[in-house]
C-alpha cells in the first residue's frame, strides 16, 4: 500500500537530511506505529505519501501508484484515498459535527442525498452518535478529535495517516481514540500513526517503525515504543 | 459541482471582506466608465467623419474686381478663358465627382439663404463681395490637397477653401478627449487589478483554514478557486454595471450636446451604446477574474 524505496528528503534550508535512505513497506490492511523523537522524520514521511512535498531522491508508491510519475492535477485524486488527522484537530469552528465531516465530502462533489446517508453512519462509527448538531467548541479534545477522524473516514480512504492524533488529549481519552482507529484499521483500511505516546504504542502491540534523524533504526512487528527502556 | 455551495462561499467572501470589495467596485466602475467614454467617443469620431467625408467639398474663389488678396490685385478679375481653364482643369481630374459653377449672384442667393435669420449679417453684404466659385465634391475627401494644389496656382484662382480644415480641428479635440480618457482608464485599469490582487489575497488568507482541509480530503484545484475567481468576477461584474451607468450618461449628456450645436444628425444609435457597453463589461470581468487567477497562484499553492 506504501512502499518506500531508498527515499532521501533534503529541505533547501538545512543540511541534513530530513529522511536518510530509508526504505518501507506497508501492506494492505497493516496497522504502524511511526516512532522516535522529533525531527527523526515522522512528519516528512506523511508528508511524503501525500505528496505534499517531493522525495530529493528515491521512489515514493502509495496505493500503487508511482507518486514521481503522477501529474499535479491528479493529486487530489490521490488524496481521495488518503485520510488524515492531526494532533490540532482542524475543524472548522462554524460548522457542526455533521457540517464538518460533510464538508469533506461536498468539496469533491458528492451528491447530497449520498451525504445524508453517510455522514450520520460514520459519526456513529467514531461514538459521536446524538451530537451532530455541536459546535466544535461544544466538544472535548477527544470528542472534537472523534470529529477529526470521522471526517477523514468518511470517503472510505485505504489509508489513514495519524500526525500524533492523541498529542492534545489525556490519556484516559486516548485509548477511546485508539479504539476508533483500531476499529477503523478493522475495516480493511491501513492505518499510519505518527506517536510520541508510549503507552499507547505499548499497549496496542502493532507493527513499530523507529526513525532517528531520519533512519530506520527499528522495524518490528508487535513491538513496544522503545526497547532501552 | 455543488452551486449553492460554491455560491455561499463566494457571498461570504464578498462580505468579508467588505471594504475591500466597495474598493474594487469602485476602481473598476470609474476605470471602465472612462475606457467606455474614451470607445463612444471614437465611435462618434468616425461617425462624423464618415457623415463629413461624403459631403466634404472644396470651394474654388474666382478673383473678381474687389477682391482684396494681393494676386487678384495684380491680375485683375478673372477672365471667361481662365475660368474655362479652370473648369475643364476640375473636371478633367479623376478625383473630383462634381463639379458646380456658381456665379455671384447665385453665390449672393445662397449666402442670404443661408444666413436668412441674421439680417444683419445679411444687410452688410451686397452682391459681388463673395465672388463666383466652383463648388468641388470629392470622390474620396483624403485627395482634397492634391486638388487643391492643381488649381490654387492658375490665374483667375483667388483662393481655394476647404472644409476639411475646419473639421479637422474639432475632430482633434475629440481625438484628444478619447486618449486623456483611454490612458486615464489603463491606470485605473492597472489600479483596479493590483487591488483585485489584494482582495483575493486577503480572502484566501482568511479562509487558508478551509482551503487546507479542502486540500487533504482532494477536492481539486479548479474547486478551491472557484469561489475567489467569481468573487473578483463578481466584483467586475457589478463594476462593468457602475460603468455602464456612466457610459450612458456620457452618450446623452456629452455626445449628443455636441451634436445639439452643430445641427446635424449623427448622433449614435443605442447599438453602439450597446456594444460599447458590452465590451467593457467583457474587459472588466476578464481583468478581475484573471487578476484573481495570477494571485491564486502565488498564494494558494496547492
Amino acid at each position: 500500500m506504501i512502499h518506500f524505496e531508498n527515499v532521501t528528503k533534503v529541505y533547501p534550508t538545512q543540511k541534513r537530511p530530513a529522511l536518510d535512505g530509508v526504505s518501507i513497506d506497508v501492506d494492505k490492511g497493516e496497522f504502524v506505529f511511526l516512532v522516535g523523537p522529533s525531527g527523526s522524520g515522522k512528519s516528512t514521511f506523511l508528508r511524503l505519501v501525500l505528496k505534499e512535498e517531493k522525495p530529493t531522491k528515491g521512489r515514493v508508491h502509495v496505493a500503487g501508484k508511482d507518486l514521481a510519475r503522477l501529474s499535479n492535477w491528479k493529486v487530489p485524486h490521490l488524496r481521495r484515498r488518503i485520510g488524515c488527522v492531526f494532533q490540532d484537530f482542524r475543524l472548522l469552528p462554524n460548522k457542526n459535527v455533521f457540517e464538518n465531516v460533510a464538508f469533506a465530502l461536498e468539496v469533491i462533489g458528492k451528491p447530497r442525498r449520498f451525504i445524508r446517508k453517510v455522514v450520520p453512519e460514520v459519526v456513529e462509527l467514531v461514538g459521536l452518535e446524538g451530537k451532530s448538531t455541536r459546535m466544535p467548541d461544544e466538544l472535548s479534545g477527544g470528542e472534537q478529535q472523534r470529529v477529526a477522524i470521522a471526517r477523514a473516514f468518511v470517503n472510505r480512504p485505504q489509508i489513514l495517516l495519524a500526525d500524533e492524533p492523541t498529542g492534545n488529549i489525556d490519556p484516559a481519552t486516548s485509548i477511546g481514540i485508539m479504539k476508533v482507529l483500531d476499529r477503523i484499521n478493522r475495516t480493511g483500511t491501513t492505518v499510519v500513526m505518527a506517536t510520541h505516546d508510549a503507552a499507547i504504542v505499548d499497549s496496542m502491540r502493532k507493527r513499530v517503525i523507529e526513525l532517528e534523524e531520519g533512519q530506520v533504526v527499528r522495524d518490528q512487528s508487535r513491538g513496544v515504543y522503545g526497547q532501552a527502556y | 459541482m455543488r452551486a449553492q455551495f460554491v455560491l455561499s462561499e463566494i457571498w461570504i467572501g464578498l462580505r468579508r471582506n467588505l471594504t475591500m470589495t466597495i474598493a474594487v467596485i469602485t476602481t473598476v466602475a470609474i476605470s471602465l466608465a472612462l475606457f467606455g467614454a474614451g470607445l463612444l467617443i471614437n465611435q462618434q469620431v468616425s461617425e462624423m467623419r464618415g457623415y463629413w467625408g461624403e459631403r466634404v467639398s472644396l470651394t474654388v474663389y474666382l478673383c473678381n474686381d474687389t477682391s482684396p488678396s494681393a494676386i487678384c490685385q495684380e491680375s485683375g478679375a478673372a477672365s471667361d478663358e481662365e475660368r474655362q481653364a479652370i473648369q475643364s482643369q476640375l473636371e478633367s481630374m479623376p478625383e473630383v465627382a462634381q463639379v458646380t459653377f456658381m456665379t455671384e449672384s447665385e453665390a449672393w442667393q445662397d449666402f442670404q439663404d443661408r444666413f436668412s435669420n441674421s439680417e444683419a449679417l445679411v444687410e452688410a453684404t451686397e452682391e459681388g463681395d463673395i465672388p463666383a466659385n466652383f463648388r468641388v465634391q470629392l470622390q474620396d475627401p483624403g485627395d482634397h490637397d492634391t486638388v487643391a494644389g492643381a488649381v490654387a496656382e492658375m490665374p483667375g484662382v483667388d483662393s481655394v477653401s476647404n472644409d476639411q480644415e475646419v473639421l479637422d480641428q474639432f475632430f482633434e479635440l475629440l481625438d484628444g478627449l478619447k486618449w486623456a480618457a483611454l490612458v486615464v482608464a489603463a491606470v485605473q485599469l492597472a489600479a483596479a487589478a493590483l487591488l483585485i490582487g489584494n482582495t483575493i489575497r486577503l480572502s484566501a488568507y482568511s479562509r487558508r483554514r478551509e482551503t487546507g482541509i479542502m486540500r487533504l480530503v482532494g477536492a481539486s484545484n479548479f474547486y478551491i478557486q472557484l469561489p475567489f475567481l467569481l468573487e473578483g468576477a463578481i466584483a467586475g461584474l457589478i463594476g462593468g454595471i457602475f460603468a455602464s451607468g456612466f457610459i450612458v450618461a456620457t452618450k446623452f449628456f456629452l455626445l449628443d450636446k455636441v451634436q445639439d450645436w452643430f445641427q446635424f444628425d449623427v448622433t449614435l444609435g443605442m447599438g453602439s451604446v450597446f456594444y460599447v457597453i458590452g465590451v467593457s463589461m467583457i474587459l472588466g470581468v476578464l481583468l478581475c477574474t484573471i487578476a484573481s487567477f495570477l494571485t491564486l497562484r502565488r498564494y494558494l499553492r496547492v
